[in-house]
């Protein structure tokens, strides 16, 4: 049985509703009401920015790119067909953006034989003797959601952008693999790598502390 | 392929995110469960896998900068507003260039009537000045017009009045010896030079050869 996974609810409450608004705003923007476009974006103008963030790692260059797909969208709404999801569609094009941005201004480092080796390498998580699960609530924290941006920023490129694109812009492995060109067996590996060392980078945050002032109740081990 | 028979943990630590993703068949599903149940590692691995998954896919985890979204709208509205007026640019360039193109239009119709192939004959002569509600008068079959009572009206019975400007709009040219005085071209290369008597066929080879 498969696993639920939080979904991002970042239209409205009635999903039914919030597709059917989508679809008569798109409409509306290809029959010709411009005016009607940063309404029908708004919603997904956070997942925008942190798609361009994640490839770019500079906020000025993401918030950027951002606008940039989303003119790019608008200029080519007309092509979109409803057949594709439209935030699926709208992050794809802001990731081809930021990967054409960072090509120009040759700020990629080539990946290295190591590199690959690293990858396909098993990777064995730390074991850890006090392990707790940091809840949702703490998300509350400007201060937790800090720490997990620097946890995800020091995953390497080939590793955060999988993950952004996977777990945070809740594209699936064909979509995911579609937008970075890699193979979905290349998503499926990348993944894997960048969840188990977020979840050693958290683990051995809390050893040192970084949670320490958040009134979280010690955790029964899951074990 | 990994075995669910014999897992170890190496074997569920490689399939964990598949696992956290609903993405492994039921018999390997329930291979790893039953290892977790004796494996601490692998089922705080397992937590804490899902633990990233739920705290990273929250939307609170998307951030943006202050202003982002006012600073967005405002180069959409622009961007719009561009796009919005790439017919009202292009209108804003098709209406002189169409007037320009009509003006030229009417210029070279103007001038293939005094100059071009639009006139009766490929010959021409170029006049001016001639008052253009000048009454003049035609024949049928010839290429002149004419002063009424002209000499050299081809053919009086088919005569037809009307205006200098009309005339020419027709396609006639004036007659050289009765309005010579408008000709920018005189037979002899001098206004007002005096054109043999004969029919209108003389005329019309003088003209010809004054407009090679």
């Amino acid at each position: 049985m498969p696993e639920t996974r939080t979904v991002l609810n970042t239209t409205v409450d009635n999903p039914v509703q919030s597709a059917t608004r989508e679809q008569d705003l798109i409409q509306s923007v290809q029959r010709g009401q411009h005016e009607l476009f940063y309404e029908l974006v708004r919603p997904y103008e956070r997942r925008v920015y942190a798609a361009a963030l994640a490839i770019l790692r500079n906020e000025h260059d993401a918030e950027d790119v951002a606008q940039e797909a989303m003119l790019k969208a608008f200029a080519n709404i007309r092509q979109f067909r409803a057949e594709a999801r439209f935030s699926t569609w709208l992050i794809q094009i802001t990731v081809n953006e930021a990967l054409m941005r960072r090509r120009r201004e040759r700020t990629v480092v080539m990946e290295g034989i190591d590199d690959r080796r690293d990858e396909e390498s098993e990777y064995a998580p730390r074991d850890f003797a006090d392990w707790r699960e940091i809840p949702s609530e703490a998300l509350e924290r400007k201060e937790v959601r800090q720490r997990l941006a620097e946890a995800l920023g020091t995953l390497d490129r080939k590793y955060r952008e999988v993950f952004v694109l996977r777990d945070m812009e809740h594209l699936n492995i064909q979509e995911t693999a579609e937008a970075l060109g890699i193979t979905v067996a290349s998503v499926k590996t990348r993944l894997l790598r960048a969840r188990l060392m977020l979840r050693d980078l958290l683990a051995a945050g809390w050893e040192q502390g970084w949670f320490s002032r958040l009134p979280f109740e010690k955790g029964t081990k899951p074990w | 392929m990994v075995n669910p028979g014999r897992l170890n943990c190496e074997h569920v630590w490689s399939e964990i995110s598949n696992y956290v993703d609903g993405e492994v068949d039921a018999a390997l599903r329930s291979s790893m469960d039953e290892h977790m149940k004796t494996c601490a590692r692998c089922a705080s691995v397992l937590a804490g896998t899902r633990n990233v998954v739920a705290l990273y896919g929250d939307e609170r985890m998307l951030e943006v900068p202050a202003g982002f979204g006012r600073r967005l709208e405002k180069r959409l509205a622009k961007g719009s507003a561009v796009k919005g007026s790439v017919w009202s640019g292009l209108s804003a360039w098709l209406v002189p260039v169409a007037a320009m193109v009509l003006i030229a239009g009417g210029m070279m119709l103007t001038s293939s009537l005094t100059h071009g192939h639009f006139f009766r004959s490929q010959h021409a002569v170029p006049a001016s000045n001639i008052p253009p509600d000048l009454v003049v008068v035609v024949s049928s079959g010839a290429k002149l017009f004419h002063v009424p009572g002209c000499p050299f009206i081809h053919d009086k019975a088919t005569e037809r009045t009307l205006t200098a400007k009309e005339a020419m709009q027709e396609g006639y040219m004036p007659c050289p010896r009765c309005l010579r005085q408008y000709l920018k071209t005189s037979l002899t290369g001098k206004p007002g030079a005096e054109v043999a008597e004969g029919e209108e066929e003389e005329h019309e080879e003088l003209v010809n050869a004054s407009a090679h």
